[in-house]
């Protein structure tokens, strides 16, 4: 079953507590599988894709209106846009990196938003849908970190310097270099960029998990007995979550082009 | 039914690989937001970004230097206003002194010509009493001629005076006179 068949099953609203031959319909890896809404080419084009259009497509409008004719004396939304934009520039690109940061505050803003606003989307009403939580998204990214990690830390200090800097870390006796030198090796290399794509994924793919299970419960514990009060705590803990979703979202967007940041500052280190 | 369903769907979906159309779909969104950002939106911002910096420092600047003017202006002020006090304590006391000064002057004025009448006013008497004593002997002696040309009988008052016997004898008087007056003082 999918997750749009799901829906349906839900909105037909057949199936209560204690009705004879109603399980709970736990939510699961279905909630995160899509029909195509059409096919192109023998590729289906599912909710997930339209939903990260229109997150680019959030990000560009609200980009545009604010800052494609700005002023000296800003308006209100060019005064938000101001705002975000300072917020990711100095707070995340330039407190990590410095002064050389300066070339890559495009690149960290345009993926913090887009990151961002692909997490709203789990509370957006008829989106529903967290785009991170499938993982070619995160993913798709984080190789763009990967590869720009790679390529200034190769770019900066030679094949060999690059290694260095990538496996030989400083002020270490040499006996532990043995253990160190491959772990840091396999660390650097192969796990950053895993754990980078994961992590955004598994948050918003939990987060969402959560938020769905307390929903269909709300909506499945409903009956004109005590399963009404199983109902209203249930509907609590979404929208408790739900608000807690919000702070996650913002915060898994912050953290992953935080940690581009960090990756970046470590790549144009001076050798040591 | 509903559990058969989420295990068949399950099978064959992995949630953690990456499916290619999924990847390509979110770079490409991915490239047009930091495309239409990274060369338009955000260099145009920076640049306004960097005119208010300029004109915020710019305006500062200028704030400074109104400041500074004003500083000086206050400074010019005082320095005028103390030196025209002190000119008019100047003139005060300058005036004082030549009040006092002619003060002094018209006194001395006054004092001298005071003097002076008083002086001709002496002069005057003096002269007078010459006059009158002149007049005064001249009546004596030919009074004194006449009683004693009676006494005598005969005139002597051609002699009398040409032997100025007469003249001898007033001269006398006054001595006594001059005399007894400084006794009396």
């Amino acid at each position: 079953m999918s997750a749009d068949q799901l829906t349906q099953h839900l909105a037909s609203g057949s199936c209560h507590l204690f009705d004879a031959g109603c399980g709970f319909p736990a939510p699961g890896l279905n909630e995160f599988q899509f029909n195509p809404i059409f096919t192109v080419a023998g590729v289906g084009f599912n909710k997930p894709m339209l939903l990260s259009m229109v997150a680019a497509l959030l990000v560009i409008v609200f980009f545009w209106v604010a800052f494609a004719k700005p002023k000296v004396l800003p308006g209100k939304l060019q005064l938000v846009g101001e705002i975000g934009y300072d917020f990711v520039k100095r707070s995340i690109v330039l407190d990590t990196i410095g002064k050389k940061g300066e070339k890559y505050v495009p690149m960290i803003v345009s993926m913090f938003f887009f990151v961002w606003i692909m997490n709203i989307m789990s509370v957006i009403p008829f989106a529903q849908f967290p785009v991170t939580a499938v993982i070619a998204y995160p993913a798709g990214l984080a190789g763009l970190v990967w590869i720009t990690y790679m390529t200034l830390t190769f770019k900066k200090h030679g094949f060999v310097g690059g290694l260095k800097n990538l496996c030989w870390p400083s002020g270490i006796p040499g006996w532990v270099m043995f253990i160190l030198v491959p772990i840091e090796f396999f660390s650097n290399i192969f796990v950053r960029p895993f754990t980078l794509a994961v992590r955004a994924f598994a948050n918003m793919f939990a987060g969402h998990l959560l938020i769905v299970m307390f929903s269909i419960a709300s909506w499945y514990l409903l009956s004109p007995s005590i399963g009404a009060l199983y109902a209203s705590t249930s509907f609590a803990v979404t929208l408790g979550l739900t608000a807690f979703e919000l702070l996650v979202q913002f915060l898994q967007a912050y953290i992953f082009v935080m940690l581009a940041s960090s990756y970046i500052a470590g790549a144009l280190e001076e050798a040591h | 039914m509903l559990l058969t369903h989420i295990a068949a769907a399950s099978e064959d979906f992995n949630p953690l690989i990456p499916k290619t159309p999924e990847l390509i779909i979110g770079l490409i969104c991915f490239f047009v937001v930091f495309g239409l950002l990274g060369k338009k939106l955000l260099p145009s911002i920076e640049k306004v970004l960097a005119e208010r910096r300029d004109q915020i420092e710019g305006g500062m600047e200028r704030a400074e230097a109104a400041q500074a003017e004003a500083q000086a202006l206050l400074e010019q002020y005082r320095a005028e206003l103390s030196e025209a006090r002190h000119e008019a304590a100047r003139i005060t006391e300058h005036s004082r002194e030549q009040g006092a000064a002619l003060i002094v002057e018209m006194r001395e004025e006054g004092q001298r010509q005071r003097e002076a009448i008083v002086a001709a006013g002496h002069a005057q008497i003096e002269a007078d009493k010459k006059q009158a004593t002149a007049a005064l002997r001249q009546d004596v002696g030919s009074l004194a001629s006449q009683l004693a040309s009676r006494i005598v009988g005969e005139s002597l008052e051609d002699s009398a005076r040409q032997s100025g016997v007469i003249d001898r004898f007033l001269d006398d008087l006054e001595a006594k006179a001059a005399v007894a007056q400084g006794a009396s003082k």
